[in-house]
């Protein structure tokens, strides 16, 4: 159904993006005269004329009729990049990509909406720039209304409608497309949880009963588990993982434990959100004592925190939340104690205890916040970065299967024999 | 549909993604194929473009109805530019003639402009699904003669108020059956000239700048404010190698039964036409492979 060999894509670095004429003029009067190129920005990395980035670099695999493959890897991967070369939104560098049939393609949810025509007339729009006649769409549309759950608001301007109705009937029209071949980018991340199990449930099914091939690209391991039945991870533009699903993850995982568990970060000069860090911002962060963030479940994290204030203030809270390398929330902590910040520089320590934490990579997340008389938390700083840490086994103790049993190890069960 | 059994050879592939750009690989049977979307995208331009507004399609006539107003004050009675295309002394309402040129050249000039920018305006849905991108400006081409359909149908009903009227020297002729022709001929010339500067302007954004003062240049290059009379002799033989001039003189001579036809000129402007709208398609087909990575 689909073939690929030795597929690549390059990029040129430095120069990405429209120029104008009269840059290209300065940029050759430059070079002639053996000046520096003035149309670059300051600080701009000075890439070589040619030096290129590989996005995809030699990728082939095959995939079967029927055959629901889940494309996984980190951000720059060139998971997005493969999608659009089977799409054919750009042409590939080198290789060949061969398909065997309709694509429909859905690297965004709505492509080609418009927010004056109604619900009706986008599903015949949108159902047209995926390639369906008129004709096909007019055999389908019931299904497609009824599968939208929004039939009352159909004859109503999409503009009109919430995101959510927007992403059902998105949804809707692609999933109903007659395409042999389907091509999906994280367009389940949106939608509530109820139509997302019903999107997967159906494409599935299409999966199953029509033969329809299926390649999904996503971050949420769990949709992949749910609808992928082979996996390829993508690392770096190469394909370093193809086949079976719970593995691919596994490998998926093990490459993103390799992200750097630095001991310090400076927080001061990073940008926040409108309002963040105008009275109290963090300045700086570090793991004491250590080289990287790296701890046995019998130790305790001792964290460094610089917080600069513009005021004293004694009702100050330091909120503490970890979670999980899926961005699941495993705890949170710090309104059992106030501090209180002085004028100018502090410097606070915070000890973190870690012996209910199984061993696994967590990342750490920061607030400062305070509570009005009525209680509603205001947010004073929230740098909206997380710090890694890993913690590791220090004895011997049963096998934990994180997937499972969950990330927290409960030390306050017991149980006694009564009868 | 496909007759598929898990172990066919490479010939079962039916489209083929690579590197290579085929000259003459012009999607043309693919962008039929699309018809249903061209007819869609013709009906959102439509229904956006007049949505909200009190008037609605009436502003298609109203546009050109203004135009002609000034320019049958600003160049007929102030100026007194000629508006005979021939030598001799023949009647027409000023009036029908600037209106005449103005229909013609408002589509013409919108179309190009509209067309010179099809890259940049539907990055958004370009980038994320594939379709034929000829699609695009085909769309444009036909949603602005639903325009001219409308302004020609009001210009049909002033020319027969002065034909009924009488005392002009509109003559009804055979010539009349030009029209679609010319109208052809301004649709190929329009969309060619717009693809090859919107396959130029996804590289070098300046273009898009210049494109609409390049048409207004264009539109004193051409005989729709004053007749051809007005062309002085020695610049004769290259004025009448824009093509858009025998264009707008042959609609003139098919609606008034009399005027300038010289079928050397009109055969000249129709193969320039023919040769930038093969040149736009080539250039266009090239482009539209990879400009998702420069735009």
């Amino acid at each position: 159904m689909i073939k690929t060999e030795n597929v690549s894509k390059r990029y040129r670095l430095g120069q990405i993006g429209g120029t104008t004429l009269r840059e290209e003029l300065q940029r050759l009067s430059a070079k002639v005269r053996g000046k520096e190129d003035p149309t670059r920005m300051i600080g701009e990395r000075d890439y070589q004329a040619g030096e290129t980035f590989m996005a995809l670099d030699g990728v082939s695999f095959e995939v079967k009729k029927g055959e629901r493959v889940g494309i996984i890897g980190h951000n720059g991967a060139g998971k997005s990049t493969l999608l659009k070369l089977m799409s054919r939104v750009t042409a590939p560098t080198g290789g060949t990509i061969r398909l065997n049939g309709r694509v429909a393609s859905m690297l965004e949810v709505g492509t080609g909406f418009h927010g004056e025509l109604t619900g009706r007339e986008n599903i015949y729009m949108n159902g047209a720039i995926l390639g369906m006649t008129k004709k096909e769409i007019d055999a389908k549309i019931e299904d497609i209304i009824e599968f939208s759950e929004i039939r009352q608001f159909i004859d109503t301007p999409v503009k009109r409608y919430s995101s959510g109705m927007y992403v059902k009937l998105a949804f809707s029209v692609a999933a109903h497309l007659d395409s042999e071949i389907m091509i999906m980018d994280e367009v389940l991340a949106v939608g509530d949880m109820a139509f997302q199990k019903k999107c997967l449930d159906k494409m599935n099914d299409v999966s199953k009963t029509e033969s329809r091939t299926i390649l999904y690209v996503s971050h949420n391991m769990n949709t992949i588990r749910q609808l992928c039945e082979r996996v390829i991870v993508l690392d770096h533009g190469k394909i370093v993982f193809d086949g079976d699903v719970e593995a691919g993850i596994a490998k998926y995982i093990v490459t993103t434990d390799e992200e750097k568990l630095n001991p310090f970060y400076e927080l001061e000069s990073l940008k926040r959100p409108y309002g963040m860090g105008t009275y109290y911002r963090f300045c700086g962060l570090t793991f004491e004592h250590k080289e990287s963030a790296e701890y046995s479940d019998n130790e305790i994290i001792n964290l460094l925190l610089d917080i600069d204030a513009q005021r004293k203030d004694d009702d100050l809270f330091i909120a503490v939340i970890i979670k999980n390398k899926d961005d699941t929330g495993i705890c949170f902590s710090g309104i059992s104690q106030k501090i209180t910040l002085l004028e100018g520089g502090n410097r606070v320590s915070v000890r973190i205890p870690v012996d209910l934490l199984e061993a696994d990579t967590y990342r750490l997340h920061l607030e400062l916040i305070s509570f009005d008389r009525y209680g509603k938390s205001l947010t004073y700083d929230n740098p909206f970065v997380s710090f890694p840490f890993k913690i590791s086994k220090s004895g011997d103790s049963l096998i934990w299967p994180v997937k499972i049993y969950g990330n927290v190890r409960h030390h306050g069960i017991t149980a006694e024999v009564l009868i | 549909m496909f007759n598929w059994n898990g172990n066919g050879t490479m010939d079962d592939y039916k489209i083929v993604i690579d590197s290579k750009h085929r000259l003459l690989d012009l999607h043309l049977k693919e962008t039929f194929q699309y018809k249903d979307l061209i007819f869609l995208f013709v009906k959102r331009d439509f229904i956006s473009k007049y949505k909200q507004t009190i008037l609605g399609p009436l502003w298609a006539i109203i546009q050109p109805l203004l135009t002609t107003v000034v320019f049958t004050v600003i160049f007929g009675r102030l100026a007194g530019l000629t508006t005979a295309d021939v030598p001799g002394e023949f009647l027409i309402p000023g009036f029908l003639f600037y209106m005449s040129g103005n229909i013609c050249w408002a589509y013409f000039s919108t179309t190009l402009n509209q067309t010179s920018n099809t890259f940049l305006n539907n990055s958004a849905t370009m980038g994320k699904v594939y379709y034929p991108r000829l699609v695009a400006p085909v769309s444009i081409s036909i949603s602005n003669l639903i325009s001219f359909g409308i302004q020609f149908a009001m210009f049909l009903l002033i020319w027969l108020f002065y034909v009924i009227k009488g005392g002009t020297s509109i003559q009804i002729t055979p010539m009349l059956l030009l029209v679609p022709l010319t109208v052809l001929q301004m649709m190929i010339l329009s969309v060619g000239c717009g693809i090859i500067l919107s396959s130029a302007t996804t590289k070098y954004r300046d273009l898009a700048m210049l494109v609409s003062f390049g048409i207004q240049l264009w539109q004193y290059a051409s005989p729709i404010a004053y007749g051809l009379q007005l062309v002085p002799e020695r610049f004769f033989n290259v004025y009448m190698l824009n093509p858009v001039t025998p264009i707008i003189t042959t609609f003139r001579f098919a609606v008034f039964g009399f005027g300038y036809f010289d079928l050397t000129y009109y055969l000249i402007s129709w193969a320039v036409s023919l040769l930038l709208f093969f040149i736009g398609l080539i250039l266009f087909s090239r482009v539209e492979r990879t400009f998702m990575d420069t735009i």
